[in-house]
């Protein structure tokens, strides 16, 4: 074999180390070294990224780029859908999801990708200088929402939506808004709880100085008097205004016989009030309505920060923009001709004509009528190998098509395909698994009897020794029992632990998941995008490496992730200096491509698609090709020849590689004591070969799971560990739609970086970052908390111990519990904020 | 000292009349989104078009 001699023999060693790293002047990144234009004032790292910059000069709108320097924000290239929205306009959707707010104005909710800084709010809210004809346009930056307010008449909403997704930020509109306005809803009223809550404590606190003076220096009976009325009057208000949350939580605690703090929260404040009332009316004896109006107010405020960490998952859920698109491209005949329509997908019908073109995925489940590709259907299998479709075959819908248009008819659509089933899948086994009981919960019951217990003893014994003052003694141990700090221990750990995780790229959608993870079970992991890196990339090369210049080369013309995969590997080997242009490059859908680059014939493909080739011209596969090739399809990757001139060059075999840290991570997760388990929809070769390579015993491993597999193993695990009951925990790593019924039904679901959309809204966690590192970081962050959350109820105890003590010997007042109530809960406040989980080291 | 009793209704309905301000504004949704508007503190642009 000849190569010319102009190359360099080993491309390591070139001058290519002289050119500095160029960036996009977008996003900051880098620019790959195959789209450097020599000479442009202004490079970019795609084509999104050079659009989007378009605009933002074109429109005076250059602010954007020092706003962001400002905001730190991390650079993130553009991504477009690049479509023209004509279903905006649609009539459907105008009912559907837009308002009409008068003076020929509408108005509508868009959920939009990639808003994450101020820069991007600043940028969107410029949009009436970008479109003429938008009014407004207001962001919400922390749900990733638009509102939209436009001239009906003078600009259709689709222009708007192109506007939009030039810039960056991709628009869908805002589905749920029953579900979102419900949980509006219930924002506010717990805010307008909390500020009635407060307003009360805060002046009922200040009449009790005032009693609290008189008890030092002496008190008219008559101010004493009107100040326990007033007390009285706003105590009530608190207590059967906001405070009625606690008592029907105790109702229902008490129903369901689900232990809950509640029921001792409301013990202390019935009692509290009903002997408060009394001693106001008769003018004897002592009162708390300070100590309960606060402790009201507080509560409630520990409430709000519990139920504000369950949102983001929530509001997460917004986003799930379909995994399949919401509009199509429908193939119309009328008349002689063919039209194109691009409608929403709720409008198809069955038998219909859509056109999916390459790099969309097909938004039915259909049947190939006309064209061959290849697609990838690694959302619902999670296979990362292309597969060859043509007419007769079946495409779901969710598949990308890599290669050549294909027209489907549709045979299902929406709900029906196999995607929407497996949600419905995922809806149901999150909604079947029964909530773990928190500690914090149980601990309350218990203390809530310990706690009648002692006061009934104080009775007791207070009427013996001194019957005017048992009563009295008894409401007071019930009052100081309150478990205040109790209540707040945990929401505090929780949600400072929660809050750091998410500074750390580690997103935890609630307490008990964090509690769940302390008890080492089962782990299963799923294979690609999980422990791999999801992306083809050159696993074995046998052969010389210099063809695969000359391969990348060639291969630069195709969208396959087998070439992508080629051309990062050969773009690697000339170290950034430039892959040379190929000729008539002649791409065969399934089979290979073939060209000439420097004069040079260049065959690249599958062995059979080369051997063919090589054949027909008298040339030949070398042998020792032949079996590396052989060999390595047997070890479940993906062989591709090289050959150059008429003969074998080399071979590679393309595969899905371990990410890095995988090894170490999975080590890691085993001497923490979890048994860890392999289970991928992917075929048994690859699926052999990562098991081996961590040591995974082959009972360990499956391969060829579907989506109702996976949910059957892990409820299979589940039932093993005692999970349901609180044993050992079933965690569930995963990335993809095929995990997600998996992910909804263990014990905590993980979903990881790059994840689809289902994944995140069926999981308890999502790790925003690669690789299995934040795993680990999660568990220990988990077990720390846990620890502090123990170490807050300690301390939160021990102030009710003593609270207790002084009122059963009756040396306790209002002044000393109103004392002793704050000091419990700033206690419990440092130690939570104290707390070493997730912390930067 | 009697003038507390007209000074306590006083600070009681100034006190009702902030909760009050308070709801309303809720009701409004003027505290459903609270990180967005801390962001535009930094903007300094002409506001947006009025009509």
């Amino acid at each position: 074999m000849t190569i010319k001699e102009d190359l360099p023999r080993s491309p390591r060693r070139t001058l290519a180390s002289a050119r500095p790293q160029v960036r996009c002047a977008h996003c900051g990144l880098v620019v790959p070294a195959g789209l450097v234009e020599d000479g442009a004032p202004e490079q970019y790292c795609c084509s999104g990224c050079r659009t989007a910059a378009g605009v933002v000069r074109a429109c005076g709108l250059d602010a954007y780029y020092r706003l962001r320097e400002s905001t730190d924000a991390k650079p993130r290239p553009v991504k477009l859908a690049g479509r023209a929205f004509a279903e905006f306009d649609d009539q459907t959707f105008t009912r559907l999801y837009t308002r009409d707010t008068g003076a020929g104005l509408r108005e509508v909710d868009l959920c939009l990708e990639g808003v994450h800084c101020a820069a991007c709010v600043w940028l969107l809210e410029k949009l009436p200088t970008v479109v003429p004809g938008v009014v407004e346009c207001r962001v919400d930056v922390r749900r990733g929402m638009a509102k939209v307010r436009w001239e009906a008449g003078a600009v259709p909403l689709s222009k708007i939506a192109r506007a939009m997704d030039t810039l960056g930020y991709t628009p869908h509109p805002a589905r749920d808004g029953a579900t979102r306005a419900l949980r509006r809803r219930e924002d506010r009223r717990a805010l307008i709880r909390i500020a009635i809550a407060g307003a009360v404590a805060g002046n009922v606190m200040l009449l009790a100085f005032a009693l609290y003076g008189g008890v030092f220096g002496g008190i008219d009976a008559m101010w004493s008097g009107v100040f326990r009325w007033l007390s009285m009057g706003l105590g009530l208000i608190s207590l059967l205004g906001p405070g009625m949350v606690f008592f029907r939580g105790a109702v229902s605690s008490l129903r369901t016989r689900t232990p809950h703090l509640d029921l001792p929260i409301a013990i202390a404040l019935g009692m509290g009030t009903i002997s408060g009332v009394i001693n106001t009316i008769t003018s004897s004896g002592e009162i708390y309505f300070d100590s309960m109006t606060a402790l009201v107010f507080l509560l409630l405020v520990g409430r709000c920060f519990q139920q504000r960490q369950q949102r983001w998952a929530a509001d997460a859920l917004e986003l799930l923009f379909s995994l399949t698109p919401g509009s199509a491209r429908r193939v119309v005949s009328d008349g002689g001709g063919e039209r194109v329509e691009e409608i929403l997908c709720e409008s198809l019908g069955i038998g219909d004509i859509v056109e999916v073109r390459p790099g969309e995925s097909a938004p039915v489940d259909g049947c190939v009528v006309s064209g061959h590709s290849q697609i990838d259907r690694s959302l619902l299998t999670g296979e990362s190998r292309p597969v060859s479709v043509e007419v007769g075959d079946r495409v779901p819908a969710g598949a990308v098509n890599l290669s050549g248009v294909l027209r489907l008819s549709v045979e299902a659509a929406g709900a029906a395909t196999r995607v929407g089933k497996l949600m419905k899948l995922v809806s149901d086994a999150a909604a079947r698994r029964a909530p773990l009981v928190a500690r914090a919960d149980r601990l309350g019951s218990i203390f809530a009897v310990v706690v009648l217990a002692i006061a009934g003893a104080t009775l007791a014994g207070w009427l013996v020794v001194d019957a005017s003052r048992a009563v009295g003694n008894a409401v007071a141990v019930l009052i100081v029992a309150c478990p205040c700090a109790l209540a707040l221990a945990t929401p505090m750990a929780v949600t400072v632990s929660i809050g750091r995780a998410a500074s750390r790229g580690i997103l935890v959608r609630g307490g008990d998941a964090l509690e769940r993870l302390t008890t080492p079970g089962v782990i299963f992991l799923d294979k690609t995008g999980t422990l791999t890196t999801g992306v083809m990339t050159v696993a074995e090369i046998s052969g010389e490496e210099l063809p695969l210049v000359l391969a990348g080369a060639l291969e630069r013309s195709s969208t396959h992730p087998i070439a992508a995969a080629i051309v990062r590997h050969a773009e690697r080997l000339t170290d950034g200096g430039g892959l040379p242009t190929a000729i008539d490059a002649r791409v065969t859908i399934g089979g290979g491509i073939v060209g000439h680059v420097r004069g040079q014939a260049v065959v690249v493909g599958s062995p059979a698609f080369v051997g063919g080739v090589l054949n027909g011209e008298g040339g030949e596969i070398v042998p020792e090709h032949r079996r590396a090739g052989e060999r390595m399809a047997a070890d479940g990757l993906t062989p591709v020849v090289v050959a150059v001139n008429g003969r074998s060059a080399t071979v590679i075999g393309l595969g899905d590689e371990l990410r890095d840290g995988a090894e170490a991570a999975v080590e890691r997760l085993r001497s923490d004591g979890w048994r860890v388990r392999l289970l991928s929809g992917d075929h048994a070769g690859p699926v052999r070969r990562i098991a081996e390579r961590l040591g995974i015993a082959p009972g360990d491993w499956t391969a060829g799971a579907s989506p109702e597999d996976k949910l059957e193993r892990i409820r299979t695990a589940m039932r093993e560990s005692g999970s349901e009951r609180g044993g050992r925990s079933v965690v569930m790593i995963g990335d993809g739609v095929n995990d997600a019924a998996a992910l909804a039904a263990a014990s905590v679901g993980i979903a990881v970086h790059g994840g689809a959309e289902a994944a995140l809204a069926a999981a308890d966690a999502y790790i925003a970052r690669p690789g299995l590192g934040p795993v680990v970081e999660l568990l220990d962050g988990s077990r720390r908390t846990v620890r502090v959350i123990g170490r807050c109820l300690a301390a939160s105890i021990t102030y009710n111990c003593l609270g207790v003590g002084l009122a059963v010997v009756g040396l306790i007042h209002p002044i000393v519990a109103a004392a002793l109530m704050p000091l419990s809960s700033v206690t419990v406040l440092t130690l939570a904020y104290r707390s070493g989980a997730f912390d930067r080291s | 000292m009697s003038v507390i009793l007209l000074m306590l209704p006083i600070a009681l309905i100034l006190g009702g009349l902030g909760v009050a301000a308070f709801v309303w504004a809720t009701r409004r949704g003027q505290f459903d989104d609270v990180d967005t508007p801390a962001m535009r503190a930094i903007f300094d642009d002409d506001p947006p078009i009025k009509r």
